[in-house]
């Protein structure tokens, strides 16, 4: 298989003005990243800093209300509330050592953007972060978070103005700045080696949360699980060590946006094609003509017409099933975690959560493990809006 | 000889820089478009490099970037271009050369793409989020139909990596002149001298300069390192301002 690629998805389709500083990158992941003294410092960051192993909860309401067993695993009560900072830590530090000064990542919800701030804080490095001029406005107190931990915010007023113009503001100034800058990026996609580098530091997630299951359930493994999929970084983390277990069902959900027929929505597996953007070739919500459609969801963090190429490949393999859930579903989600068990998720969470909530009959009786990727305080300005 | 190399080889031998004027597909309108394309081709351009537009254009700065969504929004696609191509087949003195991003020739299909580029009288495609690594495919396919995919190179590129694209490569080397996207600058960053002269040993096609290019006096210190310029935002500038290209053109015989 060429390098860089899931089956036939992946690869590294950028300008020869990248290639230099990924192939750098490549390199630092094949000398830094085992060296003892990387691993030392990662291994105590995510302890001291993010404050790892995250939990794994079971929801005694919730999985009365269904008829079934429902886990979470806790990514939500990492330091700064989300899976993000286990990449960003991961590759704030690589990057330190490779003798960058500045971290560069793109956001969309804020969360990536802000787990990129504490990773330079920590680390004495400089931060900037490009966000899309409409998700500046709905995630307004990460904008704040961020500058306070001393980010630059760079606002993308360019085309539809959300993620995807945020990454490409972002390749434009790693194209200048790339001796001293390390593009930080924020999921399991882009060009080779990012899906990979990124699935290196997510795979904790399932790691931590396969054997924390087994423990509590005489070694038996989960029947389902379950993950929310934007450009993929925390539903990879969460399959990866599933994926040999043959018997476990993988389910990534994906965001449908309002849920009408030919609607706007973040869906590139469930009814995109294939096609090359940011570096990959992946499944993209496009025309025939491979312009790139706008995505939406209420939760910015899925707001992407593109998707990491692993799921790509998972996809066509069949190895995993993704599904849609809409904005209504997801915001019914939202609610009914938080009066049932008293947790507040993520609204990109809240799509993984609509899966058990919206097919409890089906999957009655079985156990239901889903990546709780994110805490919902970020989104209390949307649903208030919508309420 | 791809008809590029020929169309610079000439200027060269005129004592003059070959002339690469960019303009985005259907730019600064329909009709005007292919007026714009025949004075800049009266006015002695050595290849005219036509823009295909795409959604999200990662390696242009803003000035291009803006005029190529205007032209999408248009309705402007690979379909309309090759059929106002195939209409004036044979009216251009200069080589035409395609430039543009991966996604939308692959949406058309790249052996469609390579018999239509023959078909339009096209010699040449640069597709800019495309390196050495997964250029075979492409290549493969445009071959049969004498079309040239010009390789870029620029201030970071070693030269064990312009080794790789100087092996097969065929009609000019395009050499970008600064670290960034394009786009009009007063100054062109000092090393790329040393670069030419590393481009000059490894490449023996025309060397193109481009990106941040808006006057001829820039070049003077590449003298004798470079064959050809290709300038894109300064002109697309002068055409908003209501200018015409043979003006713009004027101090560049």
């Amino acid at each position: 298989m060429k390098k860089g690629y899931f089956g036939d998805f992946g690869g590294q389709f950028i300008p020869e003005l990248l290639m230099p500083p990924l192939l750098e990158l490549e390199e630092a992941m094949e000398t830094i990243l085992p060296s003892e003294e990387f691993q030392t410092r990662f291994i105590n960051m995510l302890k001291e800093n993010v404050g790892r192993p995250s939990a794994i909860t079971y929801c005694p309401n919730l999985s009365k209300d269904l008829g079934l067993d429902l886990w979470l695993k806790r990514e939500d009560l990492n330091h700064s509330g989300a899976h993000k900072i286990n990449n960003t830590l991961g590759q704030g530090l690589l990057a330190k050592m490779m003798g960058k000064s500045t971290l560069l990542a793109e956001t969309g919800a804020g969360m990536h953007g802000v787990a990129t701030a504490v990773a330079a804080a920590m680390l004495d490095m400089k931060c900037l972060v490009y966000m899309g001029a409409t998700d500046i406005v709905r995630q307004s107190p990460n904008v704040n978070r961020m500058r306070l931990m001393g980010a630059e915010i760079v606002s993308v007023e360019s085309g539809t103005k959300t993620l995807k113009d945020a990454i490409n503001e972002a390749l434009r100034r790693w194209l200048s700045d790339q001796e001293t800058t390390h593009y930080c990026f924020g999921t399991a996609a882009g060009p080779h080696p990012f899906p990979t580098l990124v699935r290196e530091f997510q795979q904790v997630i399932s790691r931590e949360a396969r054997q924390q299951y087994m423990d509590r359930n005489d070694n038996a493994l989960p029947d389902v699980v379950v993950a929310c999929v934007g450009g993929g970084s925390n539903a990879i983390g969460m399959f990866h060590h599933f994926v040999p277990d043959k018997s476990v069902k993988l389910v990534g959900v994906e965001a449908a946006g309002t849920g009408e027929p030919g609607c706007d929505n973040s869906a590139p597996l469930s009814i995109g094609t294939d096609g090359i953007l940011h570096g990959m070739k992946t499944k993209l919500l496009q025309t025939d003509e491979g312009q790139i459609l706008p995505s939406h969801s209420v939760a910015p963090g899925l707001d992407y017409p593109g998707v990491g190429p692993e799921h790509a490949n998972l996809h066509k393999t069949g190895r995993a099933q993704y599904v849609t859930i809409n904005d209504s579903q997801a915001i019914n989600a939202f609610k009914t975690l938080s009066r049932r068990e008293g947790i507040i998720p993520a609204l990109e969470s809240s799509h993984a959560v609509a899966y058990a909530l919206e097919n409890k009959d089906e999957l009655h009786g079985k156990s239901v493990l889903v990546c709780l990727s994110g805490r919902g305080d970020k989104d209390m300005g949307i649903v208030d809006s919508i309420l | 000889m791809n008809p590029m190399q020929i169309q610079i080889e000439k200027a060269t031998r005129q004592g003059k820089v070959g002339l690469i004027p960019f303009l985005p597909a259907g730019f600064p309108n329909r009709e005007q478009f292919w007026k714009e394309l025949e004075e800049l081709d009266a006015a002695g351009a050595a290849v005219i490099e036509i823009g295909m537009p795409f959604s999200d254009p990662v390696a242009d700065g803003p000035v291009v970037e803006k005029a190529s969504l205007k032209c999408l929004d248009d309705g402007i696609n690979l379909t309309w271009i090759f059929d106002g191509l195939k209409e004036r087949k044979g009216q251009f003195n200069a080589a035409l050369l395609l430039m543009g991003y991966l996604n939308p020739v692959y949406q058309y299909g790249v052996k469609s793409f390579a018999s239509n580029c023959e078909k339009a009288g096209v010699s040449g495609l640069i597709i800019a989020d495309l390196p050495h690594e997964e250029s075979d495919f492409l290549k493969t396919a445009l071959a049969p139909h004498g079309v040239s995919l010009v390789p870029l190179v620029g201030l970071n590129t070693s030269k064990e990596r312009m080794k790789l694209y100087a092996k097969g490569a065929s009609g000019f080397c395009y050499f970008v002149s600064v670290l960034g996207t394009t786009g009009q600058r007063e100054a062109l960053p000092a090393r790329i001298k040393e670069k030419l002269t590393a481009a000059r040993e490894i490449f023996d096609i025309p060397i193109a300069l481009g990106f941040g290019i808006k006057h001829p006096d820039q070049l003077t210190p590449f003298k004798g390192l470079m064959d050809a310029a290709v300038f894109g935002s300064a002109l697309i500038t002068h055409i908003e301002n209501g200018k015409s290209s043979a003006e713009f053109m004027k101090p560049w015989k």
